[in-house]
């Protein structure tokens, strides 16, 4: 029903910005990958292999990678751990009150990243409101240094900015298991448990993989909450990248690495559609 | 169903839940708490209450010219996003192109993109074009990144669309623009309407993307940023409150609009979809 020049109309200009404000910049840093730097500080346009090399040789990239993809498997876990239950809740057990406990968990979602962050910032430190509280309690008579700047507070902030980001595809799987399956795994006299794991579970894995996607990708670029409360013990990836195009200015350097980000995202992006798509039951 | 389910194992689940709302919200309490605590950030208990924070970050002129550098830059990012947005989810519905799955994907990337890489390629794709960083690069920038929330929600949307509507307008001897303008417009008004909202909040909050191309001007995360850098007092709090309450009371809009043009407010559905789009 709908002519060819309707079609065009609403195909061309996100096709052309897409194009120019996405597709153009992913060249540009794999272009600049191969680029090097002048002792001059000017970018050098000869193709080189330096940057991946370099990747490869110094040890401190690769660590940091390593720690970062920890970090950010450390905050996966706790996500799902925390996001799962808490959907399974909402949508068998909470009744009337569905609504509200939806709303009670998308709210966080959307709200600031930034004020969420220094909120942890600030019921961390040595002077903050736990160790103060800890103090007031006499559970302790010296602050907990370790709280804050430490690989545990970022792991701590992003589990808490990135559950909501786990819990919504697991709600939205097991939204969508059909009652009468659970009744049926009921009526013929399966306990609850094993309906749960012989029938629920199996049926909510698509949800599962794209939260553990959302909260492992997240957080694994992330480079805020390292800065505000990971110390030097807490650095990820993004952090050389970070400084790289800032105070140590080596662009194509830091192009490289981001390149294998992208790569790596996109990569982990196609193997968790494979996943969903084995999973799902429709 | 909960009948029979062990008294236990759902009173262990409240529990739970119970715990896990507490972990979301807890933060966020404390930060308003100790945004009228007389002595600092820190310190417990709260003590000399007061409201000088409040005070002082109503007299505190860089701020509110970072405000107002954000509600421009989200004015701008969400024309832009719904300019492009809109049209991309109508093409994702109706069109027939190749590469449309590498274009939906595409268009969907920026939803799970870590920050950084979209902030990065488009600071190095300004600077090839000899683009200065201004408050126009981050509008850029927001824009681009928003186009993915405008198409999620748009496209949502269409999927409660009847067709058959925009078939009578062209049955009817309307043109497609007068069609477009008068039937499909209309009829994603919620949609688009909600959108809008969730473009603007999430704009107004964004720090990833504008930390890489930021010029003199600072949006309001960024000011904060630079801030917190330099020591930090209950009036970040204050401001972090205000943010809180503003977003609070957009995502709570939002929702209702969401429920309201399409029954369910299912947002995960989408997110899901961008993670793993089959095109």
């Amino acid at each position: 029903m709908f002519s060819r020049s309707y079609r065009a109309a609403i195909t061309l200009p996100p096709l052309l910005w897409v194009t120019v404000f996405l597709l153009v910049p992913y060249a540009i840093v794999f272009f600049y990958s191969f680029w090097s730097v002048s002792p001059g500080q000017a970018i050098v346009h000869s193709w080189t292999l330096n940057n991946y090399c370099e990747l490869l040789r110094v040890g401190v990239y690769l660590q940091t990678l390593f720690r970062s993809m920890w970090i950010a498997a450390r905050v996966m876990i706790l996500s799902l751990l925390l996001g799962y239950p808490l959907a399974y809740h909402l949508s068998f057990h909470a009744g009337k009150r569905k609504e509200l406990f939806y709303q009670l968990v998308i709210i966080p979602l959307w709200v600031s990243y930034l004020v969420r962050a220094y909120a942890w910032k600030t019921i961390l430190g040595s002077d903050g409101v736990l160790n103060t509280l800890l103090q007031y309690v006499h559970l302790t008579s010296h602050p907990w240094n370790f709280l804050l700047y430490s690989p545990f507070a970022v792991v701590l902030t992003l589990t808490h900015i990135y559950t909501p980001f786990a819990f919504l595809p697991i709600y939205a799987s097991l939204e969508h298991i059909p009652r009468d399956l659970v009744e049926a795994s009921n009526d013929l006299g399966a306990p609850p448990l094993q309906t749960f794991w012989r029938v629920i579970l199996p049926l909510s894995i698509p949800g599962v993989v794209a939260g553990a996607t959302f909260a492992f990708v997240l957080s694994l670029g992330d480079f805020l909450a390292p800065l505000l409360l990971g110390g030097p013990s807490g650095i990820m990836i993004s952090n050389i990248v970070v400084s790289l195009f800032g105070a140590a200015y080596n662009w194509p350097l830091g192009a490289a690495i981001s390149f294998c980000m992208l790569l790596l995202v996109v990569g982990l992006l196609f193997l968790s559609e494979r996943l969903e798509r084995k999973w799902a039951f429709r | 169903m909960s009948a029979d389910s062990g008294w236990t194992r759902s009173r262990w689940l409240s529990w739970h839940s119970l715990a896990v709302f507490a972990f979301l919200y807890l933060p966020i309490v404390t930060l308003i708490v100790y945004s009228f605590n007389g002595t600092g950030v820190g310190g417990f208990p709260p003590r000399d209450l007061t409201l000088n924070w409040y005070r002082q970050l109503f007299a505190d002129g860089a701020i509110w010219t970072s405000v107002a550098n954000s509600i421009v830059v989200a004015l701008a990012a969400m024309v832009i996003s719904l300019a492009i947005g809109i049209p991309a989810a109508l093409a994702l519905d109706r069109g027939h192109f190749p590469g449309k799955a590498l274009f939906r994907r595409l268009v969907l990337l920026p939803l799970i993109l870590p920050g950084i890489i979209t902030g990065l390629s488009l600071l190095m794709l300004f600077r090839q074009v000899g683009l200065r960083l201004s408050l126009l690069t981050i509008i850029l920038g927001h824009g681009t990144a928003l186009i993915s929330v405008a198409t999620a929600e748009v496209f949502a949307g269409l999927q409660k669309l009847e067709r058959a509507q925009e078939e009578a307008s062209l049955d009817l001897g309307a043109n497609y623009w007068q069609t477009f303008w008068r039937v499909t417009i209309p009829n994603l008004r919620l949609s688009i309407i909600g959108a809008a909202l969730l473009i603007f909040t999430l704009s107004l909050d964004e720090i990833a993307v504008s930390f890489f191309l930021i010029g003199r001007d600072n949006t309001l995360p960024l000011e904060i940023w630079g801030r917190l850098r330099r020591g930090i007092t209950p009036e970040i709090n204050a401001i972090s409150t205000i943010i809180f309450l503003f977003s609070l009371f957009a995502i709570v809009a939002w929702y209702r609009l969401r429920v309201a043009a399409q029954g369910k407010a299912e947002i995960g559905t989408e997110l899901a979809e961008a993670a793993a789009t089959t095109g």
